[in-house]
């Protein structure tokens, strides 16, 4: 039994101590938006914010997160889908087939937070999920539109 | 219809190349919202519902997985149908549906870039039949001709008495009328589209922005069980046996399954406890005569039919290509390589499934709903009219997801152990690594004669290499000759042809199977024979001592459709102009899936040998451009998908099982290496193509030729992580 903060409503979880964070979200909270895709930190499909951290939750053992430790998945970035990176994407219409998008706007969105007004070369280090349908121009290009509303 | 004529009907329409998909917007929830969406809406015909509040839904058969097709083919529907684009929504049918309705919606299979192309006649007149209809009650009601009332957006007017009214107010009575005479529909000239041929938004991005949508693997259903797999690693091995007792007292796990002849499971109350469970499984395979073979063994079985002779060879001939080459003043010799290659779609391998003693039900991330029913009611020992299969937009597809449906198999076979119970099963990336179809391996070797004014008098190409055919569709191959393996360099024009023109002329293709399952992967053959004929254009090109843009050109006369995307790349690129110090161009154009397709990569390479891909210019003619837009978006991800094979792609037998297992030694490109990707798009409006493949098969070969330029040595073997470019 773990207690979890996640989206913000503190949740009771019955899970054993190593299972990933992940599958936890998945099967035990119920959030499907945060997706398996490698399960060994390479892909990205699975990022979600802790304490404002992007971080990749297939490789992070829930028995290492404490009550106090504030998790947000893609379904809580916003209520009504209006964070300027959420409409970035829509506006150029970036997801293929959509199945990595959650993971690259929960990392595009961390990396606004830090970082208001990203270069490329800002871009290239912080975006280093997998889109296996290639929608990485557009993922770029409304990483700057969404820069560009923050401002 | 029995289960082996359907079969048969769903794969001989993939034949063709069973690669890329259809959509159906279905998941459980909007399979119940489908049914109350038709419910509350009047079905006017098999593709167009209309709603009191002037919604009209549209109907889709091919599967969505990311290309963008349930967007297109609504826009050709509603560009004829005449309905309020804002006021559209999609539905997805199911398998089961269309099998009672005897196919009124035709195939469903999703591949090949057909979906558009195969469909569109039939989607525009049903749309257009369907506003015929619309029109025809309101003019019943007002009781005026129908030739005097018109239609905009939806509404209808009868100017001379001003009344108007609006589909959805009609749509009960157009609901009842006889549908017109197929020969009084009269489509819309493309070249007067609306709503079709316009860069429309995706009608599916919303749910794709905040963890809405529900992909197959997010399935849930009360009761549902989760299941893990594993294979014999070794293709073609057997299971043994397995200690299930060493299971025991581990959490949830209700129980080890022996899923088929060469695979186990472990069924639990949730996936990653069955996961780790199988992990912990001991599991005994008998691998089989498979174990002995290698990447260095299957590669010595290629090339010895790089030279065979007394088989029977597929391929065409003009002249004498070898008397030619042998008399020539310049003979130019090569002999090019590509290894196997996995789709690795985000979303891996999964399905779920419910089997009752009469029936079968299953989930499936699929680009054939057909296939996946056979292979469901199969499986179950059900006939096909006791299935049902719900479809869900797949997270990625890239042909992996067509006819052979092996984890539906999978699925059902576990479920029919857990009578009622909805069993999901999820592969591990690792276990879709290890058993994919793979892009086949094959190998080519070219020779060439050149004169001595530098003209290019005869040319041999000789493709060595798995056959798709033999693996997955044994009809295909007649007289022991499979053509399909020459994709792209056929002679026949209209879907995949060689652009240029040979005096001499021999192309063939010797089959040399292995124990490794094939399958077709976006761009299919495309993409190898494209590598192999491209690049060694550009080392005749050199060897002729001219530019490998005007070699081209001089040889494409007859092929002006070819000779046009070429010159619209290059014309875009700027070819010739000057580039900045230590940056080089490479060109290549090919056919398939019906389009016209060229490239310009430019790109540099460093000191140490590090290639990085600046920009690329990508020139298409797909006859038609439905939304520009969207093409321009699968021009970008065939890019990525084609640099992806390029730079790291390969797939490596060891002790007869794959050697790569995850995202950390099976790369795939990301956004840092990400070139700028300009698509010119050049529709000649005078035949319909695909969109979803045809490119990828010029980024390799551009790609390669790109470095050829830049270090003088050709590259004639794919991946470039494993070659020394500096």
């Amino acid at each position: 039994m773990a207690k979890l903060n996640v989206n913000g409503r503190m949740r009771n979880v019955q899970a054993e101590a190593d299972t990933p964070l992940l599958w936890v979200i998945r099967e035990q909270v119920g959030l499907t938006g945060t997706k398996y895709g490698c399960g060994v930190a390479q892909c990205g499909a699975c990022s979600v914010h802790i304490n404002g951290e992007v971080r990749r939750s297939c490789s992070i053992p829930v028995g290492t997160l404490k009550a106090s430790d504030k998790i947000v998945t893609i379904e809580g970035l916003s209520a009504t889908s209006s964070h300027p990176v959420q409409e970035a994407w829509a506006a150029l219409d970036v997801p293929q087939c959509g199945y990595c998008q959650s993971g690259q706007i929960m990392a595009a969105a961390a990396l606004l937070k830090k970082n208001p007004k990203p270069t490329d070369k800002d871009i290239d280090e912080a975006m280093t999920n997998i889109c296996r349908c290639g929608t990485y121009q557009r993922i770029r290009a409304a990483v700057h539109l969404a820069a560009g509303k923050r401002a | 219809m029995n289960r082996r004529k359907f079969i048969l009907r769903s794969a001989a329409a993939a034949g063709g190349g069973l690669a890329l998909g259809f959509n159906l917007p279905f998941s459980l929830s909007s399979a119940a919202a489908a049914q109350t969406a038709a419910a509350a809406g009047a079905e006017i015909n098999a593709w167009v519902v209309v709603k009191p509040n002037d919604t009209c839904v549209i109907r889709i058969a091919r599967s969505e997985m990311g290309q963008g097709t349930i967007t297109g083919l609504a826009q050709l529907v509603v560009e004829e149908l005449e309905c309020d684009w804002k006021k559209v929504a999609t539905e997805q049918f199911t398998a089961g549906q269309n099998l009672a309705r005897k196919r009124v919606w035709g195939e469903m299979s999703t591949g090949g870039s057909r979906g558009i192309r195969i469909s569109q006649d039939y989607v525009r007149r049903g749309g257009a039949a369907a506003r015929m209809m619309l029109l025809q009650a309101a003019a019943d009601e007002w009781n005026v001709p129908v030739g005097e009332v018109t239609v905009a957006n939806g509404v209808i007017t009868h100017a001379a008495s001003q009344r108007s009214t609006t589909y959805g107010r009609v749509a009960g009575a157009a609901a009842r009328l006889t549908p017109p005479d197929p020969k009084t529909i009269q489509l819309r000239d493309p070249k007067e589209w609306k709503i079709a041929g316009r860069p429309m938004k995706r009608l599916d991005t919303a749910d794709k922005l905040n963890g809405a949508k529900i992909y197959s693997i997010d399935l849930k259903l009360p009761g549902m069980l989760h299941a893990a797999v594993k294979a014999c690693p070794v293709f073609g091995g057997k299971l043994v046996s397995y200690d299930e007792s060493k299971l025991s007292g581990r959490p949830g796990v209700h129980r080890v399954v022996k899923v088929n002849d060469s695979t186990v499971g472990v069924v639990a109350n949730t996936w990653w406890r069955a996961k780790t469970a199988l992990d912990a499984l001991p599991i005994v395979w008998d691998e089989g005569a498979g174990a002995t073979q290698s990447s260095a063994t299957i590669a010595a079985r290629l090339k010895e039919g790089l030279t065979a002779s007394g088989e029977p060879l597929a391929g065409w001939q003009e002249g004498d290509a070898l008397k030619a080459i042998e008399g020539a003043a310049k003979k130019v010799e090569a002999v090019y390589s590509t290894p196997f290659l996995a789709h690795a779609t985000m979303e891996p391998m999964n399905a779920t499934a419910k089997v009752t003693p009469d029936r079968v039900e299953v989930w499936v991330p699929t680009q054939n709903a057909e296939a996946s029913l056979a292979a469901a009611t199969e499986e179950a020992g059900l006939p096909l009219d006791r299935g049902e299969v719900y479809k869900l937009d797949l997270g990625g597809g890239f042909g992996r997801r067509g006819g052979t449906q092996d984890y539906t198999r999978q699925a059902v076979a576990i479920a029919k152990q857990f009578p009622g119970v909805p069993v999901k099963l999820i592969w591990t990336r690792e276990e879709d690594q290890a058993h994919d179809f793979y892009r086949p391996i094959s190998q080519c070797k070219l020779s060439a004669g050149v004169d001595e004014s530098g003209k290019l008098v005869g040319l041999h190409i000789r493709v060595s290499g798995q056959s798709i055919n033999a693996f997955l569709n044994p009809q295909g191959i007649k007289d022991g000759k499979d053509m399909r393996q020459l994709q792209g360099l056929s002679k026949e024009p209209g879907d995949a042809q060689f652009g240029y023109t040979v005096p001499n002329l021999l192309i063939e293709y010797a089959m040399r199977n292995t124990h490794v399952p094939v399958g077709p992967w976006r761009g299919v053959n495309t993409n190898q024979n494209g590598v192999y004929l491209e690049c060694f254009m550009d080392e005749v090109a050199r060897a002729a001592g001219q530019d490998p843009l005007e070699f081209r050109r001089a040889l494409m006369a007859n092929h002006p459709k070819h000779l046009a995307v070429l010159n619209a790349a290059a014309d875009k690129a700027g070819w010739g102009k000057p580039l900045p110090a230590g940056v080089h161009r490479g060109i290549a154009q090919f056919m398939g899936y019906g389009s016209y397709s060229a490239a310009v990569a430019e790109l540099s390479v460093s000191d140490k040998g590090q290639v990085r891909v600046h920009r690329m210019v990508l020139a298409l003619n797909c006859g038609h451009a439905v939304n520009p837009d969207q093409i321009a978006a699968q021009v970008e991800g065939s890019v990525a998908y084609g640099l992806t094979a390029t730079l790291y792609g390969e797939c490596s037998v060891e002790n007869g099982r794959m050697v790569e297992s995850n995202f950390h030694d099976y790369p795939i490109l990301r956004l840092a290496e990400m070139p700028k990707v300009e698509t010119v798009i050049v529709p000649s409006y005078d035949f319909w193509g695909g969109v979803g493949e045809p490119t990828i098969s010029v980024v390799a070969p551009s790609v390669m030729n790109a470095i050829y330029a830049a270090t003088g040595k050709p590259v004639r073997s794919l991946p470039l992580k494993k070659l020394t470019l500096a």
